[in-house]
């Protein structure tokens, strides 16, 4: 922890000065992770807020298959797995076999979203049919916006972490870090997700 | 930890543009963004006053004669998005807080300054939206909290571009949330402890916390009405299976803290105002900080007293009296605190105090009223009147526009070199106190009688009290004029005020007034006792 003064003095002399406040970024993305997980958080309550209060009409189709999500959500805590190899990889200063995990990462979020997708043309319901169809798919479909957005970013510091010119190596973590955590937060409500709207 | 600077803000300084254009760029310069968001808001402010006198020259008289029916719900619609959202959000939370916080901490900007800069440019084209939909097929015409199916059955396209701007100040005040969340936890001087930080960053802090905790949950609801609106779904819409009640709870667990997002920060302003000019050390600092954590974790739970009559089940009804009345306490002690603080004190009587004390006697009275409100057989005797309306400004007007006024007179000389005129500060005081007053203390009478709010027409016994009413409001507009000529007056040719034209000791009184682009020529100086009035001379240096 250095004073101000001399941070100061650091700053003039090496601009690459801002490099070294990861902690700091991740705690504002933390606060933003938390923000967002009050979104799923409200979607969640009035999901079950409807399962309990509003009867469905009597000819309402609200059967979910498992076999695809339980897929999905293997998927994800696959890709989980696989992102944090990149992270031990970048660290370790093998670049290439980072670049390599996080692109299998990225493979296996479009595999998700495909998945999903397949998920939603095959459903015997629509978005407007009933109550139940709506939040479903404003449940899945934001988090499927939360997958799409992560796998962006994924594929983008895969190519930022490539071995010639690449800015993403174990001297700069940061931009891999804070999409590893976000990924990590996409799992957890998915995981939540599956529990609430699939198994319960 | 090293204080973070944009090394491109410091290689760009010199293409920054100078003088009072840098208040029109993308400047990073926490002060510089603190003065956008208050000038911004303020221009919203005499918007939504202006919108205010069009509804009080409305109900001047007991028919619908001023203005068409329709108008007057658009009305008062932009009136209530417009104050909240444009104005007192945006200048007690971002513009006090972006100008303060980084000087109560002792760094030079705050955590990060581009999100800083992108929070306040989301501002004006949200605004400016919301106030042209009026040209567009009209505006939004649900009132601020837009409950289906109301809002799902009045013209689309207003209540559309509503959400849409609703949504950009949500998305505003999160970003701003995190920047004062990880300034004042991780980015205090070295050596600066949390129990010995000026009371507005406790207050922020707590702010902070309801803002992230509860703005995305309306922005998750806004969404899902926008789908009701748009995609034609059901989820707040009874004729397809769906529950307006969800959208009621979802609103108010955003919108009842959002109260206190309001009223917190004036809390710590008027803390910090006190004891300055009272010249003895703010009283009972520890429960003051225990209070305000106290109000935000209280703050969470009691949102459904808003609904005691939207079919709430009876233990629903318990639970949410018993938490409201609880907030009583901690709000009672900061009430009492602020008292003891000024009690025996050496006041001045100046501008910034007067209002300082016309917050106080306004919002004890407020929250007497709240606490009257939050039990079950009175709320459902006063539901959806004039009371309610009268409760709430007094909150929001009485305390925090008051405070936000305080706080112009104490801080002016620190933002401009300046001081702003006494007699003319004094004069806006008394034309605000009463006209405020003069304007909204009826409306209790009106409630209790039964006058509902947020119709254009009204029964014929109530002209007369009205008028009273309308006739606070027209005091309340003209009180503006004083206090703009004021600020345009000293900000030309005011006398010059010293660095530290009040002997403050809290951090931003520190430094040359108006202060350097870094804040502070050298070190940050360790404050450890920000309200240590009273001493010796020798011993406060």
């Amino acid at each position: 922890m250095t004073t101000l003064n001399s941070s100061k003095e650091i700053q003039k002399n090496n601009p690459e000065v801002n490099e070294k406040h990861e902690d700091f970024r991740i705690f504002g993305l933390i606060t933003f992770l938390i923000a967002d997980g009050m979104t799923f958080a409200g979607f969640f309550a009035a999901y079950l807020t409807y399962k309990a209060v509003n009867p469905l009409p009597d000819n309402a189709i609200y059967q979910l298959e498992l076999p695809i999500p339980t897929l999905n959500t293997i998927l994800l805590l696959v890709s989980s797995a696989t992102f944090h190899k990149a992270g031990k990889a970048l660290l370790k200063d093998k670049n290439s076999d980072s670049q390599k995990w996080l692109i299998f990462t990225a493979f296996l979020g479009i595999i998700f979203l495909i998945c999903q997708l397949f998920e939603y043309f095959h459903l015997p319901f629509g978005l407007t049919d009933n109550l139940f169809a709506s939040t479903f798919y404003a449940l899945t479909g934001f988090h499927g916006l939360h997958v799409t957005l992560g796998t962006l970013m994924i594929l983008i510091i895969a190519w930022q972490s490539r071995v010639n010119g690449g800015i993403v190596t174990s001297q700069n973590m940061f931009p891999l870090e804070a999409v590893e955590l976000y990924w990590h937060f996409v799992d957890g409500i998915w995981v939540i997700l599956f529990i609430i709207l699939y198994l319960l | 930890m090293t204080i973070s600077i944009d090394p491109q803000k410091t290689n760009n300084e010199s293409l920054q543009p100078k003088g009072w254009l840098r208040y029109f760029s993308f400047s990073l310069d926490h002060k510089v963004i603190g003065i956008q968001y208050l000038v911004c808001g303020f221009l919203f402010y005499l918007i939504g006053g202006t919108l205010a006198s069009a509804i009080r020259i409305e109900l001047a008289s007991p028919m619908s004669d001023f203005m068409p029916r329709d108008i007057y719900n658009q009305v008062l619609t932009l009136h209530g998005t417009i104050m909240i959202f444009l104005w007192i959000v945006p200048v007690v939370n971002g513009a006090f807080g972006n100008y303060l916080i980084p000087f109560y901490v002792g760094a030079r900007d705050m955590a990060f300054p581009r999100l800083n800069a992108v929070a306040f440019w989301l501002i004006p084209p949200s605004g400016l939206m919301l106030v042209a939909s009026y040209f567009v097929e009209g505006a939004a015409q649900a009132g601020w909290t837009a409950y289906p199916p109301l809002s799902i059955t009045t013209p689309q396209s207003g209540q559309i571009i509503w959400i849409i701007s609703v949504l950009l100040l949500g998305g505003s005040s999160i970003f701003g949330g995190i920047n004062f969340i990880a300034t004042i936890i991780k980015l205090r001087r070295p050596g600066l402890k949390l129990m010995q930080l000026p009371m507005y960053c406790w207050a922020m802090l707590g702010t902070s916390l309801l803002v992230v905790l509860s703005t995305p949950v309306l922005a998750g609801t806004l969404i899902l009405l926008s789908f009701d609106i748009v995609a034609n779904t059901g989820f707040f819409n009874p004729v397809l299976g769906g529950n307006v009640v969800v959208y009621q709870h979802l609103f108010w667990f955003y919108s009842h803290p959002a109260v206190y997002i309001m009223v917190l920060p004036a809390f710590g302003l008027v803390s910090e105002i006190l004891p300055v000019h009272a010249r003895k050390p703010l009283f009972g600092y520890t429960t003051m900080v225990f209070s305000i954590m106290g109000i935000v974790v209280l703050g969470l739970v009691v949102w459904a007293h808003h609904m005691f009559t939207s079919g709430t089940p009876p233990w629903m009804r318990l639970f949410f009296t018993i938490a409201t009345a609880f907030i009583a306490v901690p709000t009672g002690i900061k009430f009492f605190n602020w008292v003891a603080t000024l009690w025996g004190g050496k006041i001045s009587i100046n501008s910034a105090i007067l209002f300082s004390c016309g917050f106080i006697i306004n919002f004890v009275f407020g929250g007497i009223t709240g606490v009257a409100l939050a039990q079950v057989p009175f709320d459902i005797h006063v539901h959806d009147t004039y009371f309610v309306v009268a409760h709430f400004h007094y909150i929001v007007y009485g305390g925090t526009v008051f405070i936000i006024f305080s706080s112009i007179y104490h801080w002016f000389p620190k933002a401009t070199g300046k001081m702003l005129d006494e007699k003319l500060g004094i004069l806006h005081f008394i034309i605000t106190f009463i006209g405020f007053n003069l304007c909204f203390a009826p409306q209790h009478w009106l409630g209790l009688n039964g006058m509902p709010r947020r119709v254009a027409e009204y029964d014929p016994q109530f002209q007369f009290v009205n008028q009273i009413s309308s006739l606070g409001a027209l005091l309340m507009a003209i009180s503006t004029i004083p206090f703009l000529i004021n600020i345009f007056l000293s900000a030309r040719s005011g006398k010059d005020s010293g660095d530290n034209p009040w002997n403050a000791l809290t951090p931003e009184w520190l430094t040359s007034s108006p202060p350097p682009v870094e804040n502070w020529e050298g070190e940050a100086p360790l404050v450890e006792e920000p309200y240590g009035y009273g001493k010796e001379l020798s011993e406060q240096k």
